[in-house]
């Protein structure tokens, strides 16, 4: 029974994992073509880097999700915040919208905004792409650090305030600290989401401006280059190392919490 | 703190950005253009009624009802022995079932051509140990596995998280009372895990409904589903009115779904992944 369960979780992990490292394994092959093996080669790892198309792309991925994760991180605590602080009936009104664009299919989402940037006769590109990415971040923000304000004692900001805080300085002090670990949730969570878009960035970006995914899709008729296989084997396994780094640290945190 | 206000300008952002937007699906999905302006009319919603397009949305509802009772079926039993007591490292296990998210799931899904193919590498297994090649790739059966490969973590995940919770002493009550183990599934693990369940079924269900890229991938772009149509009619046809027309019918009926989902799950003092 145990050799049977043991067996069965191998065989799902080779189920997921089989694609990825057939796709790792190919970006050593010295051949253009798909799923033919030319012969140890480090060739795209370099080319990648002269690779305008990539690059670019990367660069456009990049900064679009940092941009993307960090706006909408603020908007979205101060949202957040705000909510937190209305009457009863405007609150559920705005969550409930807040929790539409989770809930509705990312086709819809990236349409609906596309037919806005047509309407408005905004031509589509690096600022759609942006504000369409700030928009379907916010939600994860807001349900990521309103938990925490639900935790939090709302005494301890009048409390300041009695002790001669300025708003400001309370807000900093004394609200920001409690609420951190939501609001840091919700930038990973809105860093990754973006990172990974494809479907609404399709629709809402223009000429000249692509993230990776949509580079990936319009290769994906005449086959991928190769580069872009070495690209993600090295973008999947820095993601990897970070993972092992923190999970080892938490583990030894634990163990050293346990053993005092 | 009763600073309600500083949610005004994410109000703002809310209406221009998510609300406008949804209205304008509305408006372009109930008017057409002709000579004499913009005009009423309900034929985008009639036109969804022939026989082909009520075809490609019977088809999405198909195949993505198939997809997800296989990752129910192979994702119920990978969470309940991850969860059981004899793995140690549970938490790097489940970790296991997330990192493939991490790599973009386009290329993901587009390396299953390099192993499905006609010369692909388990083709060429196939034909290494005698057997004649098969047809693997441009069918049913590529476009259901695209989506279970896909999806497959998002059934795990919400159903592990329910099944941890589970309080171990409520199990050796139900096997002190003379309960075997099949017993004990039925009448405890099972139901206590259905929170767990629903939340898998719809978020697996919702995206496999919608998807157009591993249809196109795998399908090799016979098989349209409604996502295809609706992508079809906003960027190579132009016919934004019916475009809206379908993505509203697709809107309503994830919605509605979702909110009968959501009632159950309420109802059962829901578990989940958020």
């Amino acid at each position: 029974m145990r050799f049977l369960k043991r067996f069965y979780v191998g065989i799902i992990f080779f189920f997921l994992y089989a694609p990825i490292i057939i796709l790792m394994i190919f970006s050593f092959s010295d051949s253009k073509f798909r799923g033919h093996w030319g012969g140890f080669t480090l060739r795209w790892y370099v080319e990648l880097f002269r690779d305008r198309e990539i690059m670019s792309a990367l660069y456009y991925t990049v900064i679009i999700a940092v941009l993307a994760s960090i706006i909408a991180t603020i908007i979205g605590t101060i949202a957040a915040i705000g909510i937190h602080n209305m009457g009863k009936f405007g609150r559920n009104v705005i969550i409930n919208l807040t929790y539409l664009p989770m809930l509705n299919p990312d086709i819809v989402t990236g349409i609906s905004l596309m037919i806005l940037f047509v309407f408005l006769k905004v031509e589509r590109g690096f600022m759609t792409l942006l504000l369409a990415h700030i928009t379907f971040n916010i939600p994860y923000v807001i349900f990521a650090v309103m938990p925490k304000l639900k935790q939090m004692n709302k005494h301890l900001y009048e409390a300041a305030l009695d002790l001669g805080a300025t708003p400001s300085y309370a807000f900093r002090k004394v609200i920001l600290p409690e609420i951190m670990p939501g609001v840091v949730t919700g930038l990973i969570l809105a860093f990754t989401l973006s990172i990974d878009d494809f479907v609404i960035s399709y629709f809402t970006t223009g000429a000249g401006v692509s993230n990776l995914s949509i580079v990936i899709h319009s290769m994906a008729r005449l086959g991928i280059n190769p580069s872009i296989n070495a690209l993600s084997t090295l973008m999947f396994t820095t993601v990897l190392l970070l993972l092992l780094i923190v999970n080892k640290r938490s583990s030894n945190n634990s163990r050293k919490e346990n053993a005092v | 703190m009763k600073k309600g206000w500083i949610a005004y300008p994410y109000v703002v952002w809310l209406i221009m950005f998510i609300f406008v937007p949804l209205l304008l699906i509305v408006f372009y999905s109930v008017t057409k253009t002709t000579d004499q302006g913009i005009v009423f009319t309900l034929e985008h919603f009639q036109r969804f009624f022939e026989p082909i397009y009520i075809m490609v949305l019977l088809r999405s509802l198909y195949l993505a009802l198939i997809s997800t009772i296989i990752c129910l079926l192979l994702g119920y039993p990978l969470a309940m022995i991850l969860a059981s007591k004899e793995y140690r490292h549970k938490r790097v296990l489940i970790l296991l079932v997330v990192i493939p998210m991490w790599m973009n799931f386009l290329l993901r899904t587009y390396a299953w051509l390099t192993l499905l193919e006609k010369n692909g590498v388990i083709n060429n297994f196939i034909s290494f140990i005698g057997l004649p090649r098969m047809e693997l790739l441009y069918n049913q059966g590529a476009v259901i596995l695209g989506m279970v490969y896909n999806f497959l973590p998002f059934m795990v995940l919400p159903i592990y998280s329910v099944l941890i919770k589970i309080d171990k002493s409520i199990i050796e009550a139900a096997e002190d009372l003379g309960a075997n183990s099949r017993v004990v599934f039925r009448k405890i693990i099972f139901p206590l895990s259905l929170p767990g369940v629903v939340s898998g079924i719809t978020m697996v269900y919702m995206p496999a409904v919608t998807t157009f890229v591993i249809s196109r991938l795998l399908g090799g772009g016979q098989f349209t589903l409604i996502g295809n149509l609706i992508e079809q009619q906003f960027l190579y046809t132009g016919e934004w009115g019916f475009g809206s027309a379908l993505s509203l019918i697709m809107m309503i009926l994830i919605l509605f779904s979702m909110a009968i989902m959501s009632k159950y799950e309420k109802e059962n003092e829901g578990g989940g992944l958020f």
